[in-house]
């Protein structure tokens, strides 16, 4: 990884109520040793660091890239330090602020707990209430449950190279939030001519109208940045659940709500009368090789 | 100004053809019966539509933007569900005593003779401007609360499906009133029988 200075960034991972599902899934990045090599840890629960828990929360150093998991609840404390003053008093000097995970963007799941109270570092859902208001212009948000590995690996590859990232208006990476999940997905075929998958787990069909699937709404790259390098949720037929957007978790994740059979929520940018319109007529149409298994497919018939 | 002369001709074509295939029936009219009561050739006839079925599709594409144009106009409107049920009910009323031809098309032509319509107007291909706004009535009426969720085909089925015999009864003259003194009793039982419960 070519780098800009010789300098090495200091880096702080800090936590508020998680599951720790970022931290493992950044232990996954396929060039992890790269990026640790290019920056000194200062603290994170699970990589060797060069300070520990108890003199972090002194409050006496500073770092330049500050990262935090987890959704923020304002009473909670790590060492008996408020996790407020510990976010406020390392964001004050970093220069980049990351939430890594829905619960530190937007609160996501540890929200229920208690959601007047809890929030993401920046936002409420979409709402402007987290504890970094002020230092709102430092944050990334970077959004999902989990991250994707490589979504941390190219925004610390971008600072580490000094490169602006320019980010939508909730604070997530363009280069990684302009597409849908849907974008790429191998069962598009299925969802042009509205082929439904009827059975959980089949490789067939399109997971839209029947299992809840949240691809078409929502901003994500699971499907051109493949998981594990090989795959992605509706690739192996399970739904999108729309886990980056600030809604997440919604209720009911494998149904897709409904108005009369007509979906309650169509492909964002698309108007509800012209997305029936077209599915309308496409469902009109009968393709016998999307109507068949994929595995007595047969060139010719 | 040719385009327009074109267009009128075009629409000239609908109107007679309208009439015409309502009365007689699709097979009993000829293209000629169409040119001459048009003012037209038999061949000019052909520049407009290049036979007596792709015309037969053609009106059934006409009928549905016509309806499809209405109900948008109700569907966003202020009104709320039980509202637009009797003003749906209305213009298919109205339409039924001005625009006769267009129901009794739809009825005795579309709906009887679908041998005609399988190739290219099958499904929601040449009605899709009017059911996609039922849809929408539909789709708001559920998102709304007023309405209850149930197949949409169900619900529309008993909307559509009531609305089309009363006109056939009304075109039969089987109706002891005339068709206006039935729209609020049928707004108030389709209203009944989709509110939510």
């Amino acid at each position: 990884m070519p780098l800009k200075s010789d300098k090495k960034l200091t880096l702080l991972w800090l936590q508020g109520l998680t599951c720790n599902g970022n931290s493992h899934s950044f232990l996954n990045l396929s060039y992890l040793a790269d990026v640790l090599l290019a920056c000194d840890i200062l603290y994170h629960p699970s990589l060797p660091s060069l300070q520990t828990l108890e003199t972090i929360s002194t409050c006496k150093l500073e770092c330049d890239v500050l990262i935090f998991e987890g959704t923020f609840d304002p009473l909670m404390q790590r060492n008996n330090v408020m996790v407020g003053k510990l976010l406020r008093h390392y964001a004050q000097k970093a220069r980049h602020i990351i939430a890594v995970g829905s619960c530190a963007s937007f609160g996501g799941m540890f929200k229920a707990s208690a959601p007047q109270r809890n929030s993401g570092l920046v936002f409420n859902e979409t709402a402007h209430e987290g504890p970094l208001l002020q230092y709102q212009e430092k944050v990334i948000n970077l959004s999902g449950c989990p991250i994707h590995p490589e979504w941390l690996g190219y925004t610390l590859s971008m600072i580490l190279q000094e490169k602006k990232i320019l980010v939508d208006s909730l604070h997530r990476p363009i280069e990684l939030y302009s597409y849908l999940a849907h974008h790429g997905c191998t069962r598009n075929e299925y969802f042009e001519w509205k082929v439904d998958s009827k059975k959980f787990g089949e490789k067939e069909g399109c997971l839209y109208y029947e299992q809840g699937c949240r691809a078409p709404m929502t901003h994500a790259s699971c499907n051109k940045i493949l998981w594990n390098d090989v795959s992605s949720k509706t690739r192996s037929g399970t739904p999108c659940f729309g886990c980056t957007e600030p809604d997440f978790p919604r209720a009911n994740f494998f149904r897709t709500k409904t108005n009369m059979s007509i979906p309650d929520e169509v492909p964002v940018g698309i108007s509800k009368r012209s997305y029936l319109t077209v599915a309308g007529i496409a469902k009109t149409f009968h393709i016998k090789r999307l109507e068949e298994k994929l595995i007595d497919y047969k060139t010719a018939d | 100004m040719a385009q327009t002369m074109k267009e009128q001709r075009k629409d000239a074509i609908i109107a007679v053809a309208l009439e015409l295939f309502s009365q007689r029936g699709f097979y009993a009219t000829t293209i000629p019966d169409i040119a001459a009561k048009v003012g037209m050739s038999v061949g000019n006839f052909y520049n407009y539509f290049t036979s007596k079925e792709v015309l037969a599709k053609e009106l059934v594409v006409y009928i549905s933007e016509y309806l499809g144009k209405h109900i948008r106009d109700i569907n966003e409107s202020e009104a709320d569900t039980e509202e637009k049920i009797y003003k749906i009910v209305s213009m298919y009323f109205n339409m039924a005593h001005e625009r006769p031809e267009m129901i009794e098309y739809f009825l005795r032509v579309y709906l009887s003779n679908r041998e005609i319509f399988l190739d290219d107007c099958e499904g929601m291909i040449c009605v899709s401007a009017f059911v996609t706004e039922m849809m929408i009535f539909f789709d708001d009426g559920v998102s709304s609360g007023d309405l209850y969720d149930q197949d949409f085909f169900s619900a529309f089925g008993l909307f559509m499906g009531y609305l089309g015999g009363m006109v056939f009864l009304f075109g039969e003259k089987v109706l002891p009133d005339p068709l206006e003194n039935y729209k609020e009793s049928i707004s108030k039982n389709i209203y009944n029988a989709l509110k939510i419960r």
